[in-house]
């Protein structure tokens, strides 16, 4: 039967191993089979016509999600609950398309508890609310594993519980337009000083309804800046809100005191009109990827509980809550959340998130595993030698520099500027009212005191750094690299040195090259071969099963598994050894540190298997190119055989560094910062995450953008690693726009001054003269930045 | 002339309907996501057809 390649009817995979027949259609799994008959079974047929093979293959294991039954857990996971009702928000990383959407939000025909459901598409999370009384947590959580769409619950979310959000901005957005628009119309009237008899009579009614209509924007929508400023100024720091606030309330006050003595209608419009574009600044400054999280830690990616061995019992324990000396249970796919000695079962473990290992190591009874290593094949038992905040990884956490804030270790560059701004305002407002006082003027001496700080009020250099580098994140973000905010790229700007991580960041993923090198197996030995390969669930095993071609399975008469060493088997006559040097009687001394596979048949070595890192392409390249500008360091977890490779492939003067641990990591970026170096880190998994947190702009590099990075300052897709150039190289130019703004800002501060000096500032003039500034500087930062990044857009992959 | 404070009125309580308008919107969580909408808005047609096929299933089974 011809079924369009043979391709499956749910998840579009190819089927690889023989295909599942059912009603016409061809799957590749019974998984997915039995989602297709769920799904019909309850006439939603019509997932399958939105998209074609919209599914998402189903992962077994169904004890995994016991610790759902225990109140305690659940209720932290929970939104709302009462006596009947509970909502609970989960995060589902398989949401893709069109036709999860519409299965997940039609999941109360699948269920009779389930009243409804809600999916958020950007941040793949789906809102359940079911009936407590007909389901459960559990049942819910299963029956989305049953369909494929398999919620993430992490140690996060038990301690974090469920977030909540400020929408505090939106409404001060909304509220500052709506008070804008009114006064703007309001005042608009006396913009041209007619002396009409109408316009006198309800000169007073405009005024104070304009003073009204301000309350709200001054007293609500701009708190932030009278907050703002008052703890900048307590912390002996003057940043750009106390200009500001200053200008703020300076403006309001000199406007109140114009229309409660009659002497002209204030400066209303152009106070609601700077409080409504800073609010825009600021929103723009804070939209951020609703699908990204830049500050996770381990216990994003750690379990919430385990199955925990008590009296011969199993129980399911919080994690927080194992002991030293307590035996659990870590099943296939599962992370060790503490370090631990391998009691039973086989043990293959990657490692490659914590140390940064290429290849997945195998263990045996009575050996140490650290937290944070992922078994890969069957059911282990672990004894406890730690807690989890004490263990091998999770002490990472505890280092100091996790306390703090990176915002905090910085100065923006507004801020900077703000610093000189501010005091050399204040003398200029000083100065003239000091003139006018000697002149003899008192009033001109107010107007003119007041006139130079509302002039003054920075609003366009305010707005310059959020429009400039706003636009730079989005077009960042657009090409894939997706920055945690908008200061990330001042500290890109500042950077000159890169430290790169080896395995997954400078290496791809978990692709490894496989060459064979001895004697030439003949077409027996390679059915022998991957026969054998394919009762073996080590992961080397696998992935070298992958690769062979053959064309016969054969069934063993013999087989036998060695852990850590290799397997044997005998087809009739014929023996074939797959495993370590040791195992297969050859004395290797040529290849230490290498990761390979040895086999011998009927007792003769053949050869080995070897698994080579597979570099991304354009890393020569790129080294080159970032070779000129910066100091370039390898810092590895992984042992130092690949270094002659290395050495050949980059430029010279790249010091690589191998065997590294998380924690010295960490202390290395330190030290380099310590001696003046602006660091910025390129790496991928926790084991990076200290040198992440340390350094000046922590960059990860991600294959997939849905699996959670370490908590860091930037997200690169891994398509675009050979462009990380050409985005320091933006940063740069970026900051030197936003300097040129400054300048132009500065400009038009000294025309508006000019007229503020003098007293002669009037309302019409402060009306046409900030509008303007603030527009024409956001406009050229926003068209200067699209220019600079243009590069980007041409070497944009197709 | 006193139609003016009627006018002004006017107009401030529409632009403030509005204002409300916008502050329920985002109370009620329609600024959280602006997609998913975008995509369900085109599902009712699908429900209805499903409902029917069931249906028609249904009292081919009984």
């Amino acid at each position: 039967m011809e079924h369009s390649g043979d391709r499956c009817y749910h998840c579009g995979d190819r089927c690889k191993e023989g295909t599942v027949p059912y009603k016409d259609k061809v799957f590749c799994c019974t998984g997915c089979k039995t989602v297709y008959g769920i799904l019909s079974e309850h006439g939603l047929d019509g997932y399958y016509d939105l998209e074609n093979n919209p599914g998402v293959k189903p992962a077994g294991n169904s004890s995994k999600y016991d610790f759902l039954d225990q109140a305690e857990i659940a209720g932290r996971l929970l939104e709302f609950t009462d006596e009947t009702i509970e909502v609970v928000s989960l995060y589902i990383p398989g949401i893709h398309c069109s036709s999860c959407i519409w299965v997940l939000e039609n999941l109360k025909k699948l269920h009779k508890g389930i009243r409804d459901s809600q999916v958020n598409f950007p941040k793949k999370t789906v809102r359940v609310t079911y009936d407590n009384t007909a389901t459960s947590l559990r049942e819910v959580v299963l029956l989305l594993a049953s369909l494929g769409y398999e919620p993430y619950i992490s140690l996060e979310d038990y301690e974090s519980g469920p977030e909540t959000e400020d929408r505090s901005l939106l409404y001060k957005l909304g509220i500052a337009g709506f008070v804008f628009g009114n006064v703007m119309l309001l005042s608009f009237p006396e913009y041209f000083e007619v002396r009409e008899f109408w316009l006198e009579q309800y000169k007073p009614f405009f005024r104070w309804l304009m003073l009204l209509l301000s309350l709200p924007a001054v007293f609500y929508v701009a708190r932030d800046y009278f907050v703002s400023s008052y703890r900048s100024i307590r912390a002996g720091m003057l940043n750009i809100d106390v200009p500001i606030a200053l200008g703020i309330a300076v403006m309001f006050v000199r406007s109140v005191t114009d229309i409660v003595s009659g002497y002209g209608q204030g400066f209303f419009d152009s106070l609601t009109g700077l409080i409504f574009f800073m609010t825009i600044g600021k929103y723009l400054q804070q939209k951020t990827y609703t699908f990204l999280s830049f500050e996770r830690d381990y216990k994003s990616y750690f379990p919430v509980a385990v199955t925990r061995l008590h009296e011969d019992r199993e129980e399911i324990v919080q994690v927080n809550a194992l002991k030293k000396g307590d035996r659990f249970l870590v099943r296939n796919e599962e992370l060790i959340p503490v370090d631990g000695i391998l009691k039973r079962g086989n043990a293959h473990i990657d490692y490659s998130f914590v140390t940064g290992e290429a290849h997945p190591v195998s263990k045996t009874a009575g050996d140490k595993l650290y937290a944070g290593g992922k078994q890969l094949s069957g059911l282990i038992e672990i004894e406890a030698l730690n807690t989890v905040s004490q263990s091998y990884l999770t002490r990472l956490w505890a280092d100091s520099s996790f306390g703090e804030k990176k915002e905090e270790r910085y100065h923006n560059l507004t801020n900077r500027v703000s610093r000189y701004f501010t005091p050399v305002i204040l003398v200029v407002a000083l100065l003239s009212l000091g003139y006018w006082l000697w002149q003899g003027k008192t009033d001109t001496a107010f107007n003119a005191f007041t006139a130079v700080l509302i002039i003054a009020c920075p609003c366009a250099l305010a707005l310059a750094a959020p429009f400039a580098l706003g636009n730079l994140v989005r077009i960042f973000g657009k090409n894939k690299c997706y920055l945690k905010n908008a200061a990330v790229i001042e500290r890109l700007a500042a950077i000159d040195t890169i430290i790169f991580d080896k395995t997954g960041t400078i290496t791809g993923g978990n692709t490894a090259a496989i060459a064979y090198e001895g004697e030439q197996l003949d077409a027996g030995e390679q059915d022998m071969l991957r026969s054998t390969l394919r009762n073996s669930s080590h992961p080397l095993s696998r992935q070298l099963y992958a690769i062979l071609k053959s064309n016969g399975i054969l069934v063993p008469d013999t087989f036998e598994e060695h852990t850590g060493q290799g397997m044997e088997a005998t087809y009739t006559d014929r023996h074939i050894r797959v495993g370590s040097a040791g195992f297969v009687g050859e004395d290797d001394t040529s290849n230490t540190g290498k990761t390979s596979v040895h086999i011998s048949s009927d007792n003769r070595y053949k050869g080995r298997f070897t698994f080579r890192n597979v570099y991304r392409p354009g890393v020569p390249e790129l080294f080159e190119v970032l070779g000129k500008k910066y100091r370039l360091v390898i810092l590895s977890g992984d042992n130092d055989s690949e270094k002659d490779t290395l050495e050949r492939l980059l430029p010279p003067g790249v010091q690589m560094l191998f065997n590294r641990k998380p924690e010295d990591k960490l202390h290395y970026v330190k030290q380099c910062r310590r001696r003046g170096a602006r660091v910025m880190m390129v790496g991928d998994g926790l084991n990076d995450a200290g040198a992440l947190q340390q350094s000046d702009a922590g960059v990860v590099v991600a294959e997939d953008t849905n699996v959670f990075s370490p908590a860091c300052d930037a997200i690169l897709d891994a398509s675009r690693f050979r462009d990380i150039a050409r985005f320091l190289k933006i940063s740069k130019n970026g900051m030197q726009v936003l300097k040129v703004s400054f300048l132009l800002s500065f400009l038009y501060n000294i025309i508006g001054l000019s007229f503020a000096v003098s007293g002669k500032l009037s309302p019409v003039v402060a009306a046409i003269l900030m509008p303007l500034s603030s527009v024409s500087i956001v406009s050229f930062v926003t068209v200067m930045t699209n220019i600079i990044s243009r590069k980007l857009k041409q070497a944009a992959p197709l | 002339m006193s139609v003016i404070y009627i006018l002004i009125t006017v107009s401030i309580v529409v632009a403030a309907v509005f204002l409300i308008a916008f502050i329920t919107a985002v109370r009620r969580g329609q600024y959280q996501d602006s997609y998913t909408p975008s995509v369900r808005m085109l599902f009712e047609d699908e429900l209805v057809t499903d409902k029917d096929a069931a249906e028609t299933e249904n009292k081919q089974s009984s």
